[in-house]
């Protein structure tokens, strides 16, 4: 799946939850930089999993720390 | 990603050290900060409490002063039954003080057995394995169970030994949001075809008191092939027309593979268990760790807990009144101008939410000052990081006490300004 389409899709998903408005690079690390809760976090896989009718388990949540990797990420559960 | 998730019992993750620190506790500085500060205020400590001399199932001494229990997960007060005690004791006296083995070595005395056939007769089911602890029947059971390619499909607020029940196996972890039955089954329809599939739920959910829809639940674990593992810890003994926990009460027994449960509540002594009918379920205890690798239960642990259990199927009187004690404090506190964790009683439990963990601290310490112990549970182990005075009602609290209670919420709810 293309990489682009993927990122500028879930662009649109994190706007609602990006509440302190930090602009959000590929760098931008969700524990660190957006400093998101437990709820934010679960509430916004959901919200991609369900945009992408896709699993992103625990496992693999692990290894994502920045943006850039999760769009990796999804791009490659898309297949 | 998941770093940032802290949800119920999750396992936290600590800040990373700072470059080239040495000291391997360095990251649990910000806690030990926390602590220190919470009690450089003058608040007694939280987590200190040391009971001195226990009375009764709901009355002890501690820290000097006469308490009422409530927050003791004792649901039916079985600690001081006279049969409980004298079995033990035999068993004390016949069997010596420990087994000093594995149940797979020279650990299995008859008492185990035994405990096992009374846990197979409460539930109705084939088999029973008896674990040490409650939290080594979740950590073995599900870490057995599913495997590498397999996954677990389970809710959010899963309690901690769930959680590292996932962690020491190699599944696939897949939480939902808690009780909801849309984001469960999304995810169970996305799991790709041919994985096996584990569905772990609570009946009762020990932070907030509330139960699972588990009717729904099941059946759309079912509908997608999977099997289902309920913990029914904080329900055995007094939900459902057995005592056999809320899948019980529902209507659904049937239709879950494994039951787990724990002795350290209604039982009222220590150790852990999984029921269950599955033909194959014997060769658990070859295969599970936390199992085999550990010491089995002392003679007069299972002593204990079989004649609890026992009379736990026969307790009938006792659950009325637990329920009425329940409704009682649960009305009471709403009436009082508390915020609590379910609009209606659904269980033993009723959580108190507190504004903050310092006015939390406040509310707790001065409950313990009017007589009174209760939980305090605080981020990270609650839900949506909320701060509670968790009260957990017993068969054994009379009217009387259930009363004293409330005026003593009034009394520190008023004198920390939470009412």
């Amino acid at each position: 799946m293309d990489r682009e389409e993927t990122k500028s899709r879930i662009d649109a998903l994190i706007e609602p939850f990006n509440k302190k408005g930090v602009t959000v690079t590929e760098d931008t690390t969700f524990a660190g930089d957006l400093e998101w809760d437990s709820l934010t976090v679960m509430d916004f896989v959901a919200a991609i999993e369900d945009e992408f009718d896709i699993i992103i388990t625990m496992n693999q949540q692990a290894e994502i720390e920045n943006y850039g990797q999760l769009i990796d990420a999804v791009t490659k559960l898309r297949g | 990603m998941s770093d940032a998730i802290s949800q119920p019992d999750k396992p936290e993750s600590l800040p990373e050290t700072a470059e080239g620190s040495k000291d391997l506790f360095s990251k649990f500085d910000p806690l030990i900060k926390q602590r220190e500060d919470l009690l450089g205020s003058g608040f007694e400590d939280p987590f200190g409490l040391v009971m001195e001399r226990v009375l009764s199932p709901v009355t002890a001494i501690c820290n000097g002063r006469e308490t009422i229990l409530l927050g003791t997960y004792n649901y039916m007060g079985m600690t001081f039954d006279p049969d409980v005690i004298a079995s033990g004791q035999a068993a004390l006296a016949d069997f010596g003080s420990g087994t000093t083995g594995s149940r797979v070595l020279n650990g299995t005395y008859v008492g185990h057995k035994e405990t096992e056939k009374a846990l197979c007769e409460f539930y109705g089911m084939d088999h029973a394995m008896v674990f040490s602890t409650g939290y080594q029947a979740n950590l073995g059971i599900i870490s057995t169970i599913a495997g590498k390619g397999d996954y677990i499909v389970l809710d959010i607020d899963s309690h901690a030994s769930i959680w590292d029940g996932c962690a020491l196996g190699n599944a696939e972890v897949v939480p939902f949001k808690h009780n909801d039955l849309e984001a469960m089954e999304k995810r169970l329809r996305r799991i790709p075809e041919g994985a096996g599939k584990l569905v772990v739920l609570e009946g009762v959910y020990s932070m907030l008191g509330d139960i699972a829809p588990l009717k729904e639940m099941i059946a759309i674990a079912k509908k997608y092939d999977a099997m289902i593992l309920v913990d029914e810890a904080h329900s055995m003994g007094f939900i459902g027309p057995n005592g056999r926990g809320v899948a019980e009460d529902q209507g659904v027994l049937d239709d879950v593979d494994f039951v787990i449960g724990t002795f350290s509540k209604s039982v009222g002594t220590v150790g852990g268990f999984c029921v269950s009918n599955h033909p194959k379920f014997e060769i658990m205890r070859l295969v599970c760790r936390p199992y085999v690798f550990t010491a089995s239960l002392p003679p007069s642990v299972v002593a204990t807990a079989t004649t609890s259990i026992r009379k736990l199927m026969d307790a009938g009187d006792k659950r009325e009144h637990l329920w009425a004690n329940s409704k009682r404090l649960h009305k009471g506190l709403k009436d009082l101008g508390f915020t609590l964790g379910t609009e209606e009683p659904e269980s033993a439990i009723i959580a108190v939410i507190m504004p903050d963990l310092e006015r939390g601290a406040g509310m707790w310490e001065a409950l313990l000052k009017e007589g009174l112990y209760v939980n305090l549970a605080r981020p990270p182990a609650t839900p949506a990081g909320m701060t509670l005075l968790r009260c957990s009602l017993c068969a054994e609290h009379s009217e009387e006490q259930v009363g004293q209670i409330l005026t003593m919420f009034e009394a520190a709810g008023k004198k920390t300004g939470i009412i």
